[in-house]
Formats: C-alpha cells, structure tokens, sequence
C-alpha cells in the first residue's frame, strides 16, 4: 500500500521546490525520463544508464544500471521511458535493435528484465501506454513499429509504416487506442493499436524527417510535431484533415517537443544540431521565444517536464555530459531584450520605420521635412484584443513612412541596367561603374569604386580576371567581408531565420489576419506594410498604427 | 575554346601512373584497347537513341556543365535515376549560387583530383577552371596560389587518405589565420567539392573511365591526351580479351555456381536471423575483424616505389601520404567512428545545409537515392530483395573508414562479399589509381556491366559520405 501513497503525492506534487541546479555525467545523454513521482529521472545513452533523485539543492545518484565488466550493446541507449503508472518499470531503445525492460524490484544488480530482438535496426523510440500497464510501443529504423505485451515473450504487433525509419512514436494521453508515429520522410502516421493492417490515417507534415512529437495533454486532438526543417507544427486532428493550428519556425533542425504542463500554448523544444539552447514557446508568438534556458554547452539531446502538473520544472540531459533542472524564474525572457523598432524599404524607395508610439511621439516635435505630418483623416488604427492568458508584455507602436527625398529613384534603375559585375578585368569593371555612378551624380558612390580599384588593382598584385563572386560575396577579392560565424549570432534569433521570416509574405498575411481589425481588402497593400506589420506583430503586444503618408492604405 | 587552353592544358597533364609503366616495361603498347566511355565496359552497353538517352540528353543539357555528354555521365546514365539526382548536385556545386568563386571550385577539384592522379578530372577542371576566368599561373602548381588555397592542403589530404584524422584543429587553422581565412561557409562549399571529387576519382578508376575523345580530330589535341592518359591498366586486358577458348562454356558454368552460392548465401542469412542472433561481444568482435581485414586487404601486385614525379604532383603537397595499413603495423590504431553519434541524417545534413544552403537536400537525395536504388535483379535472377547486399557493400566501405553501425551483423559482410570483391572495394576505395580491368572483371563474373556500375556508384557515395562525416564532425566539435 506504499504505492498508493504514492500515488496521492504524485497527485498533489504542486509544490515542488528547488532550484536550477545541476550535475556532472561521465558520459553524453542521449534521452531522459522521469519517475511519475517527480523524485528522480533516469539518464540514458551509449555510455550511461543511471538513476538520479532530485534533492532540494543538488542530484543524487541512486543507481547504475550498467552493471557487468564489458556491458553489451543492450546499454546503449537511444531512448528511455519511465512507466507513468508503475515505478518499478523502464524501458530503453538500443542502437543494436533490442528493447529492454528493465524492472528494479529485482534483487539482483542487474535489473535487466526482457529483451525484445525482434527489429533489424536500431530502435529510435519507446513509449509506454498512459493506461495499461503491460502495453509497450517501440519504433525502430527498419520501418516498423511494434506492440509488446510485457506479459508474453513477443510481440504482439506489428505496424508496417511502409516507408523508411520511424522516428518517434507515441501513445495518446486521452484516445486509448490511438498512437501517432512520425517518418524520416516527413510523414506523421495514425494507428489505432487493434488494427495492424493500415494507418487510419497519414499527412505530411515536414520537409524532412520529423524526429519528434508529442500530444497535448489536454487538447485532445493536437499534436505537437518537430523536424530536420527547423519548424514545430501544431495539428487539430479533429477534422478529417489534419490542420496545422500553429507553426513555429525555430533557428536549428528540432530534435524533442514537450508541451508545458497547465500552460495551454506552451512548448518546450530543443535542437539536433549547433544550438544548444531550450526554448519555450508560446505558440501563437512563434517569432520570439517566451523562454529560454542557456546552461548547456553542447546539445541538449532529452528534455521532460518534472511533473505533469507542475510548469516550473524542467529537467533536459546534454551531450556535454551534465544534467539539468531549470527553473522557470531562472530562465531568460528574450521578449525583454528585443528592439520593437523596424526598419523598412518600399518599392519606390520610401521608408517606413515604426518604433513603440513613446519614442515616436517625443520625436516627432522635431522632425524633419521628409517626414508628412500626421494626417487624422487617413488613421489606420487597430488594437490587439489583449489576451489574459499571455504572457506577453503588450506594446503599442507607430508607424512612420518617409517619401524619399528626390522622389525620383531613375538613378536605382540606371545603376541596375548600367553596372558591369563580370566579364572584365577588376580595373575595367571598377572604371566602368565608377563612370556610371559619376554620370548620375552619386559621387561618394564613383569614389568608392575608384579606391577599390586602387586597393585590389594596384600593380604587383594580379587582378582576378571573374569577378561574380568577388563582389559582394566573400571572394578573394574582399576579404573583409569573409566573417560569417555562427558563433557570433545573438542567440535565439540567428540572422539566417530572420531573413527566412522577410521571406514569408504568407506568414506576415496570416499575422494581419489574426492580429486585427482590418478588413480583407487591405491585403493587397504592398509589401512594405505586411512587412511593417511583420515587425510589430514579431515583438508582440498591441499595436496602433498610424500612416502620414497621402496615398491611403485602403486604395 | 581556343586552342592556346588546349595545349596548356595538355601541356600539365601527363599520367605519373602511365609513365612509369612505359619506363617498366617498354612492350606495353599504349593505345586504347576499348573504344566507348569505359575501357572495361565493351560499348554496346551502352545503347543508343532509345527512351534512356532522351532522358540523359536533356539531363546534360540542363546541368551539364562542360556542354556535352563526358565519358563519366555516358557510363552514370545506365541509372538514370540515379544520373539526375548526380548531376543536379555537380551542378550545384560549380555553377549555382554558392560562397567560392567559380575558378576556386575548379581548381578545387583539380587539387581533389590530384591526390589520386586522376588525369582525366584534372582535365576536365584545368578546361573548366580556364574557362571561368582562372589564371594560367594557378597551374604552374600550388606554389602560385594563392595562400588560402594552399591552406586548403593539409584537409585535402587527410580527407583524401584518413579522414578521421581531422580534428577541430584543423579546421581551426583555416578559419582562423587572419586574413587568409576561411569562412565557414567557403569551407564547407570546398570540403564537399573535396570529398565530391575523391569519390568521383574513385568512379572514374574504378569503371575505367576512358578519355574525352575530341569531336574534331583535325585538332591534334585527342592523341595528345591519349597518349598521356593513364593507359597502364587499359593494357592489361590484351591478353585477356584474346584468351576466348573453348573453355569458355566450362568457365561460365563456374560464374554461375558462384552466383547460385551468392543467393543461397543471402537466403540463409535471412533465415538465421529469425533464430539466432550473436551474443554483442560476437558482434564487435565481427566489426572489428572486418575492420582489421579490410586493412590488410591489399591490392596484389602493385610496386610501392615512391609516387612518381608526374606533373600531377605538382598539385598535391607530400605525394608520398596515403591511406596506409595501420593494423599490420601497428603504428596507429584507426579508430571506430560511432555512426548513431553522428550521422549523416541527424547531423551532417543540418549543418552543412545551414553553412551552404539547399546543398544538404540534394546530398540527403543522392545518398538515399544510391541507397535505395534497385532494379530488383541479381545477374539472370528476378524478383531478388538485394537490399541486404547493397547494405553490405555499404556498410563495408564505411566499416574501412572505421564507421561502425550498432544495429548491423559484420558477419554478413564475410559472408556475402567475396574476396576477390573485397579487393576491389578496397581498391577502388582507397587507391582508386591502382585498379584495374583485371580487378573489375574478377569479382562476380555473372553479373551485368550496368550492375556493377551500381556498385561503383554505391561505393562513390559510401565514400564521400565517410569522408563528409567526419569534417563535418570536425566542423561541429569546433562550433561547440
């Protein structure tokens, strides 16, 4: 009956307490799970397999599992789960192919319970049913999925994907039935686990292998998926159609997806590859994290809530080889950190730029002759519906758009028509486009093109004879320009997403849509606006907007 | 083209191989012995104006970068599938969008080429590398490039020859030397033009590849090149080729207990595995021994006298490095490469398309495409699963690079690959210079041409991809 007891603190683990704090591995993690409980958390990976409880200020080592002198393949972890309804309970997905069970109860060191060799490749994942204690699901490479009954020696089904590796499966918390795996082709597959025949159904849901899922715990039919294309989808699965409810476009391939518990719009995610950060999303803000946590220093390869009632505890394992719990308190909050200002340029060379309305109104005292006056006649105004249950600080802007002071942008044209970029000795070119910017009076322009020629063709050196792409991309010719390097991107928003984003004309239109009160029509409006717009909805909160150019908007 | 490229070009190009072999023995006859795109393929293999070539031509013209059908493609379209996914990533890699200059690209894959004397790549690039604004003092040797490229050296031939090798060192001395540095990005545009090249190098040796012949024979140039074409190995097959007796029928009676052996081989393996499986200790043991093997495995009769003085050596620094036998000498030990803690789906593939963009997708088609191509045939059987071989030729390749897959029996390599075939492998592999015709008709002696082109092209890609996992670790351990 000490299990029952158990049970009633698991139930009201609310108060958990501790803080961030972490501790040294021997070895690189490659998944982790933790005991319903939420007093200790397995670690698992090709050289590890240990137990740790959660004291309130540090971890405790209380078992390893690796036993033996030369431990076999069988401890070579790819992926672990802790049974959610029986604490004596594990099971690892190892890289030779093998399931294992694992049961402490035994008395002996080697707590090895079952062996599974049925797939041909390695296993990726494992899950446990929320419900049925015996009910076991392992998703391998060779393309099936299979059903263990831990009562019985084999297998009870299997799932053929009919397509390459599986590489995620997963039980639904609520459809008792149901399980969604997801395919190295992009596919997302679900099965109801009395019918091994067929899939009841199938989508694609990535560009390349979608490494993660994860259902919601109380929306029944969403879920939650990541892929190698660096997006995390949200499908309603309620309509014959999986819908993608939600997308957010993260800056490296998504390896895990946990939904925060109590926090509806909430995901925890982290990545494969080169950012070894944790984030949390809200996922109707998928521009900027809500949160991020920034202990590691290499990947972050598992991450799980603490406690699924409790959304301030997150416990992730690295390949650095240490183990983590976060503290919501302790986590950054990018938000804080972010410019709500942006930049724009229009087709006809006008200029808006739009700023939190504070710093707008105290310059426009003094502003200058470009810039129109307010006009009220024309107000493009539109305030966000606050939301109560987002975190988001709200922050209202204005917009301000520039004419451009000639008016006349021939000059632009000519250049594009007249420059010469190839073809011709780094002198000639340098010549001829120096002429160029000199016949339409853009003389600082002419003398930049003449030190250039001066710099790169002075004589000794030997002029490259092509030039496509000397000039503006990192050739010999201007090594100056050589330093892209990831490592000097801020975190969170690598420059190469946030041109991705300038990309996504679509995406600006869907944020025009939720976010406000305009009507339909105004779509069309060039791109300038959706940009603008792109930029405000990106650093959250409400915005007004105000235009003091002549054209309308709703032309 | 104008005529002062050709001959400059010619003028560079003269096979260390083949020289030495006329040096050796003075009764080799160099001349071509098989007309066609292969010297060990006979040219009616390769048929013309049907369906298959239509979709080649347009192929070429579409990525063709040289502007005509070369002797690599004519081979490559017996798979045209696979020809597609090929030349859209060649192209990609010279003539699209990308962070090296043009002319670095050639003269990229000119050093790559060097470093197995592959004349016929070299060739190609010198033409190519002129035609896209190179300076002709590039080629007088990498004394006359500039130091950049010259840095590039030292990753050219430790990826050509042991690619594990690399550390994050090295990849630090290039990205971090002041102002002859690499950016990450040209480097990861030059260490997949790298590895492109050694594994083509590796094609070209290993389906003997012939000479471009010049469409205009008034030019002159087509004997040049001919003659200064690696021809060593073309000539082997005199003999053989006139050897067609009466023991002919006896002879292929033999082939095909051979090949019946191979498929009773396979059925067994896919029986066993139902019953028993191998404890793990077993199971390393076999990736191990493979590993020792492979290392011992040593193309027969090839004189080890110092890499000759060629003019191909005037792109490659330490001629002398190669990939070398550490398990009989017990000098170093090559190390086993986890490949569940670094592949090429989870890892390589985002880090090299978020340095050079798109490439990763067109790598990640032409590896899964190799992989997955089948024609469903073995030699005169139908309706065969080859999946298991293709595996193992795979895996094998990558087992002589030190990769180890947890998930795969090493016992079946033993099984299913033979040694003459192993040989080759081993051969085309690692010293691709050294292959011959003799090597290429030793092993599975039922089969179709066009299937061992498929295992040349399985090995190409095995290689490459080894070659790439291990940079690209570099290139992440160094990020980290």
């Amino acid at each position: 009956m000490d299990k029952m007891a158990r049970v009633t603190t698991a139930l009201s683990g609310n108060n958990i307490m501790g803080r961030t704090m972490f501790c040294h591995l021997d070895a690189p993690a490659n998944a982790i799970s933790v005991c319903r409980d939420a007093a200790q958390v397995v670690v698992a990976g090709r050289n590890i397999f240990k137990i740790y409880s959660m004291e309130e200020d540090h971890f405790a080592e209380k078992l390893n599992l690796r036993v033996g002198r030369r431990p076999s393949l069988n401890f070579s972890c790819a992926d672990v789960v802790w049974h959610q309804m029986d604490e004596n309970l594990l099971a690892t997905a190892a890289t030779n192919g093998v399931v294992v069970t694992w049961n402490l109860g035994k008395p002996s060191r080697n707590k090895q319970d079952q062996l599974f060799t049925e797939h041909k490749r390695t296993v990726n994942k494992v899950c446990f049913h929320p419900t049925e204690v015996y009910i076991l699901l392992s998703g391998s490479q060779d393309g099936y999925m299979k059903c263990f009954d831990l009562r019985k020696k084999d297998s009870v089904s299997t799932f053929s994907g009919q397509s390459e590796s599986v590489r995620d499966v997963q039980f639904s918390i609520r459809d008792y039935f149901t399980f969604a795996a997801t395919f190295e082709n992009g596919n997302v597959q679900l099965w109801d686990i009395r019918r091994p025949d067929r899939c009841e159904r199938m989508f694609t849901a990535h560009n390349g292998p979608v490494f993660c899922c994860d259902w919601h715990p109380e929306e029944r039919c969403w879920l939650a998926t990541g892929g190698r294309d660096k997006m995390v989808k949200v499908w309603d699965m309620n309509t014959n159609r999986a819908k993608e409810i939600y997308c957010v476009q993260t800056i490296a391939s998504v390896a895990r997806v946990k939904w925060r518990p109590e926090r509806k719009y909430h995901i925890g995610t982290c990545s494969m590859m080169v950012d070894h950060n944790i984030y949390v999303w809200d996922v109707r803000r998928p521009f900027i994290p809500f949160a991020t946590f920034e202990e590691h220093k290499d990947v972050t390869t598992g991450i799980v809530w603490r406690h699924m009632h409790d959304p301030y505890f997150l416990l992730s394992g690295s390949k650095d080889s240490t183990l983590y719990q976060h503290i919501s308190r302790d986590a950054k909050r990018p938000i804080d950190q972010a410019n709500p200002e942006g930049l724009c340029y229009g087709l006809f060379g006008d200029l808006a730029f739009a700023a939190k309305e504070s710093l707008i109104s105290s310059s426009t005292s003094s502003h200058d002759s470009n810039r129109k006056t307010y006009d009220r006649r024309h107000p493009i105004f539109f305030l966000r519906r606050p939301d109560p249950t987002e975190q988001f600080e709200n922050i209202s802007s204005g917009l301000s758009v520039f004419e451009p002071g000639g008016g006349d942008m021939g000059w632009f044209v000519a250049t594009a028509e007249r420059y010469m970029l190839t073809g011709r000795p780094l002198a000639e070119l340098c010549d001829h486009n120096a002429k160029v910017a000199r016949e339409l009076n853009r003389w600082q322009v002419a003398q930049t093109w003449t030190m250039l020629r001066i710099i790169y063709c002075s004589p000794g050196s030997v002029p490259p004879t092509n030039l496509n792409h000397s000039i503006g991309k990192s050739g010999t010719a201007l090594p100056l320009l050589n330093s892209f390097n990831i490592k000097e991107l801020p975190p969170g928003i690598g420059s190469e997403s946030r041109m991705e984003h300038n990309k996504g004309d679509s995406r600006a239109d869907s944020i025009l849509l939720d976010s406000t009160a305009i009507n339909n029509e105004e779509r069309h409006t060039t791109n300038l606006v959706l940009s603008v717009l792109w930029v405000l909805a990106h650093r959250g909160g409400a915005h007004t907007i105000s235009k003091d150019t002549q054209e309308s908007w709703f032309s | 083209m104008n005529r002062q490229t050709l001959c400059n070009s010619g003028d560079y190009l003269i096979c260390g191989h083949c020289q030495r072999a006329v040096r050796r023995d003075k009764k080799i006859i160099i001349a071509q012995t098989s007309r066609g795109p292969s010297a060990f393929i006979p040219e009616k293999e390769f048929g013309q104006e049907n369906e298959v070539d239509k979709i080649t031509n347009s192929l070429v013209e579409e990525y063709s970068t040289s502007g005509r059908l070369d002797n690599i493609t004519k081979v490559i379209s017996l798979h045209p599938q696979y020809l597609e996914s090929f030349l859209r990533t060649q192209f990609y890699l010279l003539r699209l969008d990308g962070p090296l200059p043009y002319h670095y690209r050639h003269y990229i894959a000119i050093m790559a080429a060097a470093r197995h004397q592959c004349a016929y790549l070299i060739n190609m690039h010198v033409d190519e590398f002129l035609n896209t604004g190179g300076s002709t003092e590039w080629l007088s040797g990498l004394e006359y490039i500039p130091q950049k490229l010259k840095n590039l050296n030292e990753i050219n031939k430790l990826l050509a020859h042991r690619p594990w090798l690399i550390t994050k060192e090295h990849i630090q001395n290039l990205v971090k030397t002041g102002e002859n540095n690499w950016s990450l990005s040209e480097l990861v545009h030059a260490v997949v033009l790298l590895a492109h090249y050694h594994a083509l190098s590796s094609f070209v040796f290993g389906s003997g590849i012939n000479p471009e012949r010049d469409p205009d024979p008034l030019n002159g140039f087509q004997t040049a090149v001919g003659n200064k074409f690696c021809v060593c190995d073309l000539a082997n097959d005199n003999t053989e080729t006139t050897s067609h007796t009466s023991n002919e029928v006896e002879q292929n009676k033999d082939y095909e207990s051979e090949l019946e052996a191979l498929m009773e081989r396979m059925k067994k393996i896919q029986e066993e595995k139902e019953e028993e499986e191998a404890s793990q200790e077993e199971m390393a043991t076999r990736f191990e021994k493979e590993k020792k093997e492979s290392l011992l495995v040593v193309s027969g009769a090839f004189d080890e006298e110092a890499i000759s003085l060629s003019n191909v050596s005037r792109y490659i620094e330490d001629p002398g490095f190669g990939y070398k036998d550490f398990a009989r000498r017990g000098e170093e030990n090559l190390p086993t490469f986890r490949a569940h803690d670094y592949s090429w789906e989870d890892h390589g593939f985002s880090l090299v398309n978020r340095l050079y963009s798109d490439i990763g997708h067109l790598l990640d088609d032409k590896f899964r495409m190799v992989y997955n191509l089948t024609y469903n045939t073995m030699a005169t059987h139908e309706d065969v699963d080859t999946t298991m071989l293709r595996r193992a030729l795979f895996n094998y390749v990558h087992c002589m690079f030190g990769i180890r897959y947890d998930d795969y029996d090493y016992g079946e390599v033993n099984q299913l690959l033979e040694r003459s075939l192993k040989v080759y492998i081993k051969t085309v592999t690692c010293y691709p210079e050294r292959a011959t015709k003799r090597l290429y008709d030793g092993y599975w002696r039922q089969f179709k041409h066009s299937e061992k082109v498929h295992v040349n092209l399985l090995l190409m890609e095995a290689r490459m991809q080894a070659e790439l996992l291990y940079v690209l670790r570099a290139i992440t351990q160094h990020l980290t």
